[in-house]
């Protein structure tokens, strides 16, 4: 297959970026996303130009550290994939691609394609953690949860930080992301004692790095590569407030 | 205090308290819509006018009248900050976007929406609450408030003597100014779209989403979103098109 790629060409933070446009040749249906741009980098190291740079660790859809918006959809066109397990044959013969960054306030441009995720660190470091005492593994059967209780919790826990909810969401917001985790770790009985302090300091910080705040638009829900439910917004928006008012 | 300042200056906070101000203001156009139908009596708009001079009147409704000024007015202020913080969380926006990909129209258009309904707002307010409490004056053909009557002719008088206004001849007057009728299907079609989105938004805000009854919360906010603006355009068309 053929392509014409338009790839957001920055050299650092301080550069002021444009779109460069590359033409890609006999591309096996079956290259992933990621591979085609290793393609186009071994061609362009080969003229003696500067590859392109984006983030990728696994490729195998589970460490979030892919990320790239393309075709206006963070991911590519596929839903509940990520963009390392996107593959050419979801694009159509000679179509042109635009790839860009992840866009929002929080997360500064680097270079190229990758962007500055450590906010969505220092809002886990906020609160998103549950305090045991170390020692040697405790009884696995002591504490009983009901299924679906582990269900829900396993569900929000399969979020990988990738950022695409930030990405997708017109107003930059980080919710998706912050409830995943609020819901992973509050709705099992080892992460309810800090239920309540852990869902004020994630929000607190969210805000602080300036992320936008949620306007329902459930965007985020229809590009997160792990299916993340809103529902679980709707729980971080009800500890919150009930952490605020009614406690 | 300050537990309460830093809820709604939060971004969860703030937009509890757009959705909480988005409900009471529906809870409003429903009983507005419900009083207005009074317009299709055929008693030369008796009935109506009883009803506006109540509404005008009654010490009761005048203190509710503040609340309602202050719903609307907290709903616009939260509804611009969010609307500029949010702006200012992507500076840098991104050259190619398929939002119809991932989220509904009205969803996206809300500030929009609000914006058409906040101008349509200030023109409904001067062409019946200006004239009838403030300037005695129409503002459609410049005529002066008068008296309304009974079908018989004789004065139309409140259960305290005092003569009513005729608030009935106004709307008609109104609702004949084709350029009127314009602005207000504009209005409601655009608040169509607000309820669209709104109602269930204001739900999920309130962290309401569970997947046993959200269907019907949504179901419940289509089908507002539909009879609450096709019963406000109902008039303007009844006298346009149909009195005309
Ligand atoms: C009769 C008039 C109105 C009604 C019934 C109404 C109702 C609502 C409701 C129910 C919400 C949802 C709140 C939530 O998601 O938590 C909302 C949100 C909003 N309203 Fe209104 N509203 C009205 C007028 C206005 C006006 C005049 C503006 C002026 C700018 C406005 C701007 C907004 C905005 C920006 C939002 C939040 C947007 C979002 O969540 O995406 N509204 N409204
Ligand atoms: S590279 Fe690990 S999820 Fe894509």
């Amino acid at each position: 297959m053929n392509f014409t790629l338009r790839v957001w060409r920055q050299k650092n933070g301080n550069d002021s970026g444009k779109f460069v446009t590359y033409q890609i040749q006999n591309i096996s249906a079956d290259t992933s996303f990621l591979e085609m741009l290793d393609i186009l980098n071994e061609e362009l190291i080969a003229k003696g130009e500067e590859p392109v740079a984006f983030d990728h660790d696994c490729r195998e859809g589970i460490c979030g550290s892919c990320s790239l918006y393309i075709n206006g959809r963070p991911h590519g066109p596929k839903q509940l994939v990520t963009t390392c397990q996107t593959y050419m044959r979801s694009f159509g013969e000679g179509e042109t691609i635009t790839i860009e960054p992840w866009r929002a306030k929080p997360f500064k441009v680097l270079k190229d394609l990758i962007v500055d995720r450590s906010a969505l660190d220092r809002i886990i470091q906020a609160g998103g953690y549950i305090s045991v005492n170390s020692g040697s593994a405790p009884e696995a059967n002591s504490i009983a949860i009901p299924k679906p209780i582990a269900e829900a919790s396993m569900d929000a826990a399969a979020c990988i930080g990738c950022g695409a909810c930030v990405a997708a969401c017109k107003n930059a917001s980080a919710m998706l992301f912050v409830a995943a985790k609020v819901s992973h770790l509050g709705l099992l009985p080892q992460g309810q004692p800090e239920a309540k302090e852990r869902v004020v300091s994630m929000i607190a910080q969210m805000d602080a790095e300036g992320f936008g705040s949620c306007t329902n638009t459930y965007a985020c829900e229809a590009e997160c590569p792990k299916g993340i439910s809103v529902t679980n917004i709707a729980r971080l928006n009800r500890e919150f407030i009930s952490a605020n008012l009614f406690s | 205090m300050s537990w309460f300042l830093k809820f709604v200056t939060s971004s969860v906070g703030r937009k509890f308290v757009t959705g909480l101000t988005g409900l009471f203001l529906v809870s409003f156009l429903i009983v507005h819509l419900t009083g207005n139908f009074s317009l299709f009596r055929a008693d030369n708009g008796e009935a109506f006018n009883v009803y506006s001079h109540f509404m005008g009147h009654n010490p009761l409704i005048r203190v509710m009248e503040i609340g309602l000024v202050l719903g609307f007015g907290i709903h616009i202020f939260t509804a611009i900050y969010l609307q500029l913080e949010n702006k200012k969380s992507r500076p840098i926006g991104y050259d190619k976007v398929d939002a119809s990909a991932n989220s509904s129209l009205f969803s996206r258009t809300m500030f929009l929406s609000g914006s058409v309904i906040l101008f349509f707002l200030m023109v409904h307010l001067t062409n019946f609450f200006v004239p009838h409490r403030v300037t005695g004056k129409d503002v459609v053909d410049g005529t002066a408030v008068v008296n309304a009557t009974k079908l018989d002719g004789s004065a139309l008088l409140a259960s305290d003597g005092q003569p009513i206004k005729d608030m009935y001849i106004s709307v008609a007057t109104a609702f004949k100014n084709p350029i009127y009728v314009a602005i207000y299907l504009l209005g409601l079609i655009l608040l169509a779209f607000h309820l669209n989105h709104g109602f269930q938004s204001a739900f999920q805000t309130f962290g309401l989403n569970n997947k046993k009854y959200f269907p019907l919360i949504r179901f419940i906010g289509l089908i507002l979103s539909i009879a609450l603006p096709a019963g406000f355009a109902s008039m303007p068309i009844y006298f346009y098109f149909i009195l005309g």
